[in-house]
């Protein structure tokens, strides 16, 4: 495809490399919303990013947050989300690489905020196959931020993270940051006053092609930085397939398109904040009927 | 006795082992390596425990063996009493041998598309998809043949150590791209794989099939 022209979608920081991925003095070619970009590492915390191919090229900001590398493509874009779980010392931060993606950011946004897939695609560790039942929730939309968050979330969980000794009822809290970004705040096996911070992140190379970036900032002690990644990613890789065979790959917003349950609540959120700001970046066109 | 194996959930080849161990009933014990992102299998510590930095890797009692078929051949030769895994009689051991260094060599090109699709491997993406595709129609042919014949397992009337090698990468085709539409002998024959006693599954691997 060529470079989106779609204002909301370049108005957003996106991650582009992972800090650590780059060796100093070296540089990767990647891209964002169809533009070939260049991200070079020039010193130990420093990088500089500029577009190729097409037009003149040109350099784009750069910000280094949460074990990733964001730029922009536009010229007003939302400010990078605050989390400060990142910042408080005990916690664990760490990344998990990229993972690449097949379908539009906005289904893998949509997944991370659905619970009634864990006790089949994730069984046995975020759900039971016979406790499946998603209680109600409250989604609301945060103005003050323009976030959405969904609160109030419960699911049983037997092996709710690395550090969990056994089942437990898991609370959950998921914000959605920006039309490529969510998180969410689970509360710790061991202290049940914390909450594990979970990111994802997503690069769109294209419409529907992304790499997927899961920084996290987790209470525990006991697990090694390898066994909290490859928690993380064996949860990620039980996803992908499920994310790269829905159809369609871009994301309808026309409401009689795709029928949700109550279940579905935190996409209908999500949907809507989309449809409101005017997003085209990955969205299906409606079809004439 | 112990066995200890050198292990990255994400790794098909690794996979392989994991599922012959619980298939022969073994316990061990699990070092986990951060092959991505970290790359710890190219750390110089793992390189002294495998020259080539590649997993997995295991231990068994004093013995340290690389290569997943290699590791294969040495749990069906030492835990299997039945002989099962390992058949050692003329008409099997050769066809089982081969079908293990199939899994080694030509399957492998499904592994590369799959590195690539996921873990963004720097390949020739769409070469892999040819080789891996080859690979499983000689594979399904050779199954088609099999249940001609009334056979359901790639050598013989028990699943082999053949099965066991060749099943991870043909399962995980999804991961990189590639369907199983075209290969109805190798959905059959997943189908009579994923019911063994003791079988699971790893992430990338579908349980909807």
């Amino acid at each position: 495809m060529t470079v989106t022209t779609d204002p909301v979608a370049l108005n957003e920081w996106v991650p582009c490399a992972w800090h650590g991925q780059i060796a100093i003095g070296a540089a990767l070619d990647t891209m964002i919303f169809g533009q070939d970009i260049r991200v070079e590492r020039t010193g130990d915390q420093d990088y500089r990013v500029t577009t190729f191919g097409g037009d003149s090229p040109r350099e784009l900001p750069v910000q280094t947050r949460y074990t990733c590398v964001f730029t922009t493509l536009g010229d007003d874009p939302r400010a990078l989300p605050e989390i400060p779980e990142f910042d408080e010392a005990d916690r664990r931060i760490t990344g998990c690489g990229r993972v690449g993606v097949n379908t539009s950011p906005y289904r893998i946004v949509e997944n991370f905020l659905d619970m009634a897939h864990f006790s089949f695609i994730h069984t046995d560790i975020l759900g039971a196959a016979d406790q499946t039942e998603v209680l109600s929730y409250r989604t609301e939309h945060r103005k003050d931020v323009d976030e959405i968050w969904a609160i109030d979330c419960t699911f049983y969980q037997p092996a709710a993270s690395k550090a969990a000794a056994g089942g437990q009822l898991t609370k959950y809290l998921y914000r959605v940051m920006s039309p490529f970004s969510v998180m969410l705040y689970k509360n710790v096996a061991t202290d049940p006053s914390r909450n594990d911070a979970i990111c994802v992140f997503i690069q769109p190379r294209r419409e529907t092609e992304c790499l997927a970036y899961m920084p996290m900032a987790i209470v525990d002690e006991q697990s090694t930085i390898a066994d909290i990644i490859d928690f993380q990613q064996s949860i990620f890789l039980q996803d992908r397939v499920i994310l790269e065979n829905q159809r369609p790959a871009l994301l309808p917003l026309d409401p009689t398109y795709e029928l949700p349950t109550r279940a579905d609540a935190s996409s209908i959120a999500y949907r809507r904040w989309l449809k409101a700001m005017n997003i085209r970046f990955g969205i299906l066109e409606k079809q004439a009927a | 006795m112990t066995i200890r194996l050198y292990d990255y959930s994400l790794s098909g080849s690794c996979y392989k082992v994991r599922l012959m161990l619980g298939f022969l009933g073994l316990d061990y014990d699990r070092v986990q390596i951060d092959f991505y992102p970290g790359r710890q299998h190219r750390s110089p510590e793992f390189m002294e425990i495998n020259p080539l930095g590649q997993l997995p890797v295991l231990e068994d009692d004093g013995l340290r063996l690389r290569d997943a078929q290699a590791i294969l051949c040495h749990l069906a030769n030492k835990h299997d009493d039945s002989g099962q895994w390992l058949p050692r009689d003329q008409a099997r051991f050769g066809p089982v041998m081969m079908w293990v260094m199939f899994a080694g060599g030509e399957l492998m090109a499904a592994s590369a598309a799959r590195l690539h699709d996921a873990l963004g491997y720097d390949l020739d993406i769409e070469a892999a998809r040819a080789k891996a595709r080859a690979a499983f129609r000689v594979l399904d042919d050779h199954l088609t043949g099999r249940e001609i014949d009334g056979g359901k397992w790639i050598v013989g009337d028990t699943p082999t150590i053949a099965d066991v090698a060749c099943f991870p990468y043909v399962a995980l085709a999804g991961d990189g791209g590639l369907g199983h539409e075209e290969y109805p002998a190798l959905r059959n024959w997943m189908r009579d794989f994923r019911r063994l006693p003791r079988f699971h599954a790893m992430s990338g691997i579908p349980e909807f099939v």
